[in-house]
C-alpha cells in the first residue's frame, strides 16, 4: 500500500505551473501570457512535455518532436507510441496529477466528442485559418491533419485499379488492415471505404464486411496488422490505411504505390486538445502553437498528412509546394463520416466483424 | 489479516515454553501476504467490483454482455487454444525431459538443452510471433523455399492466422516450459526402482503402469495445469500474429480496454477477466481433485 502513496506522492508538485501570475492551466490564449514570448517563457521554465501515442512515422511526428525540442528546448517525453486514441484517455484518467500524465493529445474524433470533459479550452494564434466545422466552438478540440483512406501495394507485384482486383486470385494472402475496425479507428475506415465501393453509405457499413468476408472466403485477407515491419518483410503487400501513413513505406518498400479509389473516396481527419489536468499546461499550450504554425503544419504536409490550415495557407502562399505535390492525387468528391455514423458503424462491426472474418 | 495468520501461530506455537518465537513467526509470514494482497487478492477484488459495476450501482449487464456470440466463441477458442498447446507441449516436452533424465546428468548436452530451454520458455510476445511470420509467413523465407520445390503450405488459406497457427506458436513455448518443470520430477525416479521391478519378474510394461506412471502422473498432471494457465493467459503472441476479430479472450479484453472507435467498455473487460479467473478456478479444483486421487497410495 505504501508504494502506492509514494507514487502519488512525487508527481503532485510540477502541476502548480504559475509563471509570472499567470495560471496556465486555465489560459485560453498566448494573450493570457502577455503574447508568445511570455508563453515561451513560461513553457521553458516547465521545461518538459509529455505526449502519447505519436508515433515517429505517424505524419511525420518523429521530425516534428526533435523541431519543436530544437527550437524552444523543451524536451519531450513520448509515451506508449503504438496506442490507440481511447489509451490515451484512459492514461488521463489513471495518470491525472502524476507529472507523467499526457498534456496534449491527439486523437480519433469518436473519442474526442466523448471525453470533451477532459480537455482544456485553447485557441491557437492561428484560430481563425482553421475552418469552422473542424473545431469545437469553445476551443476544446480542434481538428489537426487528415487524409483519405486509400489502398497501398507493392507495385512490383501487382496492379490496383479498383477495390474489386483485391478479389482475384493473385492476391491470395496479402490484404490487411491496419488494426481491428472494432478497436482501431483507421481500420474502420477502411472497411468504410470497402463498403462504399460495393453499394454502401456511410450509414451501412455492411457492405464492406461482407466484401471482407469474401476476402477471407478466398484466402486473400491476412488477420495480421499491417505495420512497418509486415510491409518490408512482404508479409502484407496490400494494406488498407490512410493515405499519409501508406506514404511511408515508400521508404522501404520503393514500389510501394498509394491508390485513392475514386468511387470511394473517404476522408478523415484527428483532432488536438489540450488535457485539463496537464502537469505542464504552458508547455502543451505553447506545442499547440507550433502545431498550428506555418512550420508545424509544413511538417504534417511533409508526412503525406493534409494539414487542417491547408486552404487558408494556399491562400496566402505559404503552402509547401513541394510537399503539396508529392501528395497522392484523388479524383471523385471526398465524404467524411459523422460522428453518428462513426458510431452506427462500430456497433454493427462490434456485433458481425469477427463472425465475418472468423475461419 | 490476522484470521490468515492464525494457522501458522498454531503451528510454530509447538513448544509452549519458546512463547517469544509467536510475534516472529508471524512477521515473517508478512512480506508474503503482502505480496499476495498488493498482486493478488486486490487485482481481484478490482476485477470483481468492475465486473459487477453499472452506470448507476451494481448491475448485471457486463456479466451478461458474456453471453453474445463472439465473446462466447472466444472463450472457447481461448480454452481449445490452451488444452491443445498444453496437451502437445506436456507429451512432447515429457519425452524429452525423459530423454534427458536417462542420460549423463552432468553431461554437456543436458545443460545446452535445459539452458536452452529455460531462454525459450519464455520467448514469446510479438518477437515470437514476428519470427514465424518471417519463416513461415506468407512471405516467410521457408515457404517461399518450399514453394519454389513445388510444396504450396498454403495451398488451403494462410493457417499460421487462424487458431491452428496459433497453436503450433504456443508449442514453440510449452514444449520447453515442459521440460523445466517436469525434469526434476523425472530426476527423482530412481534406476533401482526399475531394477528391483525386474529382479520381481516385472516387464518394462509393469514398471511404467505400476511404479513409475503413478509416481509421476500428479506431477505430471500439475505441469499440465501450469502449461495450461501460461497458454491461457498469454496475450501479446495472439495480438500481434491475429489482429482481427478478437480470436481469444486475451484479445477481446484488450478490444474492450482500449477501442478508440466508441466501443471501449472497461466494465465489461472486468467480467471476461472474471471470466477466465473462473475458467482457471475449474480446471484447478480439476485437478487437484484428481491429484488427490492418484496420488492416494504415496507418502
Amino acid at each position: 500500500m505504501a508504494a502506492f502513496a509514494v507514487i502519488t506522492a512525487c508527481g503532485s508538485a510540477s502541476a502548480a505551473g504559475n509563471s509570472g501570475g499567470v495560471d496556465a492551466a486555465t489560459a485560453t490564449s498566448a494573450s493570457a501570457f502577455g503574447g508568445m514570448s511570455g508563453l515561451i517563457a513560461a513553457a521553458k521554465k516547465e521545461g518538459q512535455l509529455n505526449v502519447i501515442a505519436l508515433p515517429p512515422d505517424w505524419a511525420n511526428y518523429g521530425s516534428i518532436i526533435s523541431g519543436f525540442t530544437a527550437k524552444y528546448g523543451i524536451k519531450v517525453n513520448s509515451a506508449n507510441p503504438n496506442g490507440s486514441s481511447q489509451d490515451e484517455v484512459n492514461a488521463v484518467r489513471a495518470q491525472s496529477g502524476t507529472s507523467r500524465a499526457p498534456d496534449v493529445l491527439d486523437i480519433g474524433m469518436a473519442v474526442a466528442l466523448a471525453n470533451t470533459s477532459l480537455f482544456a479550452p485553447y485557441e491557437v494564434s492561428e484560430w481563425n485559418d482553421v475552418p469552422a466545422s473542424q473545431k469545437a466552438a469553445n476551443g476544446l478540440w480542434y481538428q489537426d491533419y487528415g487524409g483519405y483512406m486509400s489502398i497501398g501495394y507493392d507495385s512490383s507485384k501487382f496492379t490496383i485499379t479498383s477495390v474489386q482486383d483485391l478479389l482475384k486470385p493473385q492476391f491470395k494472402g496479402a490484404v490487411a488492415l491496419n488494426g481491428d475496425p472494432t478497436k482501431a479507428n483507421a481500420a474502420l475506415n477502411g472497411v468504410m471505404m470497402a463498403s462504399l465501393a460495393n453499394g454502401g453509405s456511410l450509414d451501412n457499413i455492411a457492405a464492406g464486411v461482407a466484401f471482407f468476408h469474401k476476402l477471407n472466403q478466398l484466402g486473400n485477407f491476412v488477420p495480421i496488422q499491417a505495420t512497418t515491419a509486415t510491409v518490408k518483410n512482404g508479409t502484407t503487400p496490400v494494406v488498407f490505411d490512410w493515405d499519409y501513413l501508406s506514404a511511408a513505406h515508400g521508404k522501404d518498400v520503393p514500389s510501394w504505390k498509394v491508390f485513392v479509389p475514386p468511387d470511394a473516396v473517404l476522408g478523415g481527419y484527428y483532432a488536438q486538445a489540450i488535457s485539463k489536468t496537464a502537469p505542464d499546461p504552458a508547455a502543451a499550450r505553447l506545442w499547440e502553437e507550433y502545431l498550428y504554425s506555418t512550420v508545424g503544419q509544413n511538417l504534417w504536409l511533409q508526412g503525406g498528412a493534409r494539414p487542417v490550415e491547408m486552404a487558408a495557407m494556399t491562400t496566402a502562399g505559404t503552402l509547401n509546394q513541394t510537399y503539396a505535390a508529392a501528395l497522392p492525387p484523388v479524383g471523385g468528391t471526398p465524404v467524411f463520416m459523422s460522428p453518428t455514423q462513426a458510431t452506427a458503424a462500430a456497433t454493427y462491426l462490434n456485433s458481425n466483424w469477427a463472425q465475418a472474418i472468423g475461419s | 489479516m490476522t484470521a490468515v495468520a492464525s494457522p501458522t501461530a498454531g503451528s510454530a506455537g509447538r513448544p509452549r515454553a519458546g512463547s517469544l518465537r509467536f510475534p516472529f513467526a508471524w512477521l515473517g509470514t508478512v512480506p508474503f501476504l503482502g505480496y499476495v494482497s498488493l498482486f493478488l487478492l486486490l487485482p481481484t477484488a478490482i476485477v470483481v467490483a468492475g465486473a459487477f459495476a453499472g452506470a448507476r450501482g451494481p448491475s448485471l449487464a457486463n456479466i451478461s454482455a458474456l453471453t453474445q456470440p463472439y465473446i462466447v466463441d472466444s472463450f472457447v477458442h481461448s480454452v481449445v487454444l490452451s488444452a491443445a498447446s498444453a496437451a502437445i507441449g506436456a507429451v512432447v516436452g515429457a519425452i524429452l525431459a525423459y530423454v534427458l533424465a536417462t542420460g549423463n546428468r552432468e553431461g554437456a548436452v543436458r545443460r545446452v538443452v535445459t539452458a536452452a530451454c529455460g531462454v525459450l520458455s519464455q520467448f514469446g510476445g510479438v518477437t515470437l510471433a514476428f519470427a514465424f511470420i518471417a519463416t513461415i509467413g506468407g512471405a516467410g523465407f521457408v515457404t517461399l523455399w518450399l514453394q519454389q520445390h513445388g510444396i504450396n503450405i498454403y495451398a488451403n488459406g494462410v493457417w499460421l492466422y487462424q487458431l491452428s497457427g496459433l497453436i503450433l506458436v504456443y508449442t514453440y513455448f510449452e514444449i520447453p516450459l515442459m521440460v523445466i518443470v517436469f525434469l526434476p520430477a523425472l530426476d527423482g525416479i530412481r534406476p533401482q526402482w526399475r531394477e528391483a521391478t525386474a529382479n520381481l519378474g516385472g516387464s518394462s510394461w509393469h514398471y511404467w503402469r505400476h511404479v513409475a506412471g503413478p509416481l509421476l502422473f500428479p506431477s505430471f498432471l500439475g505441469c499440465l495445469l501450469l502449461l495450461f494457465a501460461n497458454a491461457f493467459s498469454a496475450y501479446a503472441t495472439a495480438a500481434a500474429l491475429i489482429n482481427q476479430g478478437g480470436i481469444i479472450v486475451p484479445l477481446q479484453i484488450s478490444n474492450a480496454l482500449s477501442s478508440e472507435v466508441g466501443l471501449a467498455q472497461a466494465d465489461v473487460a472486468s467480467a471476461l477477466a472474471l471470466a477466465m479467473v473462473l475458467i482457471v478456478v475449474v480446471v484447478t479444483v480439476l485437478y487437484s481433485t484428481l491429484q488427490r486421487r492418484t496420488a492416494r497410495w504415496l507418502p
